[in-house]
Order: C-alpha cells, then structure tokens, then sequence
C-alpha cells in the first residue's frame, strides 16, 4: 500500500496536497484497490463550490459506483480533464497523473479535521483488520 | 450460510485471487484486475475455474424417460457427443434454470446447470423422471475448467494433442492429457472459441497446473467472465432469467423446441397469442457510465423498462447493458434514457451481440482430415 508523504487524508480516502491557498484533490492508492479497475469519474465545473465532506463527483469501477468527499471546501480552480476519457489513470497514478480537482481553500483551519499521513497509516491499519 | 469451496480453492488464495460468494461457493472474482482479463480473453486465453457449476448424469431413453418434457431441447435430433443450450420450464413457462444438455450416449445424457439452482433443478427432474429411468447428481465429484479465448485450441492441442482439432462447435468427446482420460466439449460463455473440461474433482488442482504452465494461459475470475457474457448479450440465471420470466420474453425462444411436448409449452403458446408485458433488450450507452442492476429506462417521460444487468465494456469503451422493456419501446436503434436517482445514460438499444467480434464459432475443424 502506497501512502504518499506530505499529504493530508480523510476518512473516506481522498487525499490534498496543500500549495499556498490552493489544494489539490484525489483519492488514494488504498481506495483505488478497493475499487478496482475504474471507468468512469464524473467530474465538478471550474467555479463549482464545494465544502468540506460533501460529495463533490462519483466515481465508477466495474464492480461498482461510489462518491467521493471533498476535503477542504473551496472553488474549483483547475479540473484534470484527462480522466474523463482515462479514468484508468487514478488506478495506475492515484497521488500525481490522477489528481482530480484543484480548489481555492475557503478556509485553512478546515485542515484541522483532516489526517497526516502519519495517523491516516494508523486509521488504515485499523479499518483494514 | 456455510460456503463450500471449489478443488482449486487453495491455487486460487496462492495466486492472490479476491475471492467472494457466488452460487454458494467461494469463487476467484478477479486475479489481475477484470479488465486486463477480460482483454487476455479476448487475445489469448483464459483459464476459469467453474467448478461451482452443477452436474447430473440421467440414463434411459429419452421419451419413456420423460427427460423430453423436462428439457425444452430437441434431444431426439441430438447426435452422440454432441451438447445443445436450453432451458427447463415450470408450468407457466418461467425458467427454473437455463442449462446444457450433452448426449454422452444413445440412452444417457449429462446436464449441466447453474450453482444456485442445483437443489430445485434436482427436485424438478426427479419429480418429472419415470421410474425405472437412472438419476444422478454427480456436481460434487466432479470440477469444470474453462479454456477461452482464441489460442484456447492451440493451447489445448498443446496438452490434448491434435487430434482436439476434429472438435466442432457444441461437440464434446474424451482426451488424454499427461496420461489421464478428460470429457471435453467445444462450448463456453464468452463469445470466444473455447473449451470447457470436465474432470474427476481429485483432478481439479494437477490439471488447473497443466494449463497454466503454458504461458499463453493466465487464470481469470468470474468477474471478467460476467463482462464477457455481457458484451456477447448472454443472460445470467437471476438476472435475465427467474421462474417469472419466459424464453419468449427473454428473446430466446430459438432454444425452444415447439415440435415437442415439454413441461410449460401450453403457457408458451398462450403467450405467444397475448401481447407480451416484457422483452429483453441489449443496449449501448453513450459513454462510459455503466448502467446497473435496477436502473429505469425511460423513452422520452415515460418509464418503460429496467436493467438486469450493466457493466464497463472493454471490448467497447462504453457502457452497456442488458433490460427488459416495453415490447412497443424494443425497436433496435431506439434511443432511451437510462436512469438512478440524479444519474441519467444516454443509451441506445442494439441487436445481440453487442461485442460482434468473439470467435466462438470460428470453424476451426476443416484443417483436421
């Protein structure tokens, strides 16, 4: 299991590379296992609003759909357009090629509810067995 | 519910395979991945375990048997050594199980049906037998491997010799491989030229082994294989077929043999003169989004039907699915919406298959002489 350094996680499996005022958005190399090969990703508009743990696009396997939770609010800035017609990509490149969503961040203390990379190791090996 | 566990069952957890019930056994879902499978099939060739499946043997002839009236197969048109695909009906017409029959002699038949059903389909023909005909339930003794994909005859003529050549399409006869006597019948479920081979369970785990040293082979799990029977337009017992739905509904009454009494034939004819409620339909969606299980079609506002079963296609980069609509709405080229609470596929219905290019019926037999 490939956990990235540097990032900050949720519950749900999405990860934020914070820049500056910006984060960019994805999900990890752990719920890509889970869902196996994907297909399809719905994706937001640039402008979209989004807040934080709210879901902000779904994504597709073949074995079965599922959301995905924002986990800073904030404006959609930049949108990766190339997964609409390569969502393989956040399989083979869940934390660079397969970022999703870059967002103006709304507000910096939300990242007090977020996980290091640190604890989000442990919450894995807990949820995990 | 206990799960019972196939021959291979170990092979399977050494290879890393993501195991999950099925038809009450625990089955490989994926090894690789579904779609690397589903495309090695496509090119190559794969190595299924379908051990789960059900086998009966029934001996005597096949009218005072009353094995005739059970199946909606033509038996007595069936020559020795060959196999054909058909159902078993209830009174009303509803299918308690689809399967295939093989005529192993002039007064002996294998069947070969579902895991799930295995109990009702026994019941079922065991209640409809004569007397002094012979029934036996063979599935635990017995493990079924799947060769598919187009190398699958070289690989076989590999281990079986060429003389496997001579097979035809829904033909099966016994082969040698490394010593040991194995039934093996041209069929499948993926569209592809293909194998499947009926051994002596305690044979299960060294044969699997065989074919995989070949390094054509790689082993795939029933998820590629349901994607596989999708894109060719096949149904699945319990998706596209229960005991409520008739061949006639479900578009497949070419494996209903009319010139023949069998149990729910008269329902069949009644049908046939009402205007049906229901009728199967295979679709292509306009992008990637899959369709599933339980979402409605729609036709302009109206609701008119709904998906039994939708997946990612590989073989077509786009979504499709298999539903039952309206017969008035069934129109190969209509184009419908395909809908779940805020997700909305445009999608289009097609002829079956909806992936043309398989090589199941390739005629590979006339190089043999």
């Amino acid at each position: 299991m490939n956990i990235a350094e540097d990032l900050l996680y949720t519950k749900k499996h999405e990860w934020v590379k914070i820049e500056g005022s910006r984060a960019r958005i994805g999900i990890t190399d752990y719920a890509q296992e889970l869902l196996g090969d994907i297909t399809f990703i719905e994706l937001p508009k640039a402008g979209d609003t989004l807040e934080q743990f709210k879901p902000f696009s779904s994504v597709e396997s073949v074995k079965a759909a599922t959301d995905i939770f924002c986990p800073l609010s904030g404006e959609v800035l930049l949108v990766n357009e190339v997964l609409s017609s390569s969502p393989e990509l956040l399989n083979s490149s869940p934390y660079i090629d397969g970022w999703v969503v870059v967002v103006e961040i709304k507000n910096q203390s939300e990242k007090d509810n977020l996980m290091d990379t640190a604890a989000y190791k442990s919450y894995l090996e807990e949820v995990s067995g | 519910m206990d799960l019972k566990n196939t021959p291979i069952s170990n092979i399977h957890k050494e290879l890393g395979a993501k195991m999950a019930p099925f038809g009450g056994f625990l089955m490989p879902i994926q090894y690789q991945g579904i779609i690397a499978e589903h495309n090695w099939t496509r090119s190559s060739c794969s190595l299924f375990d379908i051990c789960h499946m059900g086998e009966f043997i029934i001996q005597g002839d096949y009218l005072r048997s009353g094995l005739d009236k059970i199946v909606t197969v033509n038996l007595k048109e069936m020559p020795i050594q060959s196999c054909r695909y058909g159902f078993m009906l209830n009174p009303r017409g509803g299918v308690i199980d689809d399967l295939i029959v093989y005529r192993v002699e002039q007064e002996e038949w294998m069947i070969v049906i579902n895991a799930a059903t295995v109990g009702k389909d026994e019941e079922n023909i065991k209640k409809n037998l004569s007397w002094d005909s012979h029934f036996k339930n063979i599935s635990s003794n017995i493990a079924k491997l799947d060769l598919q994909g187009p190398l699958s005859l070289d690989v076989l003529k590999s281990a079986a010799g060429e003389t496997i050549t001579k097979l035809c399409y829904y033909t099966f006869d016994d082969f040698m491989i490394e010593g040991e006597e194995y039934l093996i019948s041209r069929t499948g479920y993926t569209g592809e030229l293909g194998y499947e081979i009926y051994a002596a369970a305690s044979r299960a785990e060294s044969l699997w082994k065989v074919f995989l040293e070949d390094k054509r082979v790689k082993p795939a799990g029933l998820g590629s294989r349901d994607i596989l029977r999708l894109e060719m337009g096949y149904p699945l017992y319990g998706h596209e077929l229960n005991e409520e739905i008739t061949p006639l509904e479900a578009s497949l009454m070419r494996f209903v043999e009319m010139d023949k009494d069998f149990i729910g034939k008269d329902a069949l004819i009644k049908q046939k003169k009402r205007v049906l409620s229901k009728r199967l339909v295979a679709l292509i969606a306009d992008g990637r989004r899959s369709p599933r299980e339980g979402y409605k079609i729609f036709s302009s506002d109206r609701e008119v039907g709904y998906v039994t079963s939708g997946s990612f296609s590989p073989s077509l980069g786009s979504g499709i699915a298999l539903g039952y609509i309206n017969p008035e709405y069934s129109r190969v080229g209509l184009e419908v919406i395909i809908k779940s609470n805020n997700i909305q596929i445009e999608a289009k219905i097609v002829k079956r298959p909806i992936y043309a290019e398989g090589t199941f019926n390739k005629e590979v037999s006339r190089e043999y002489s």
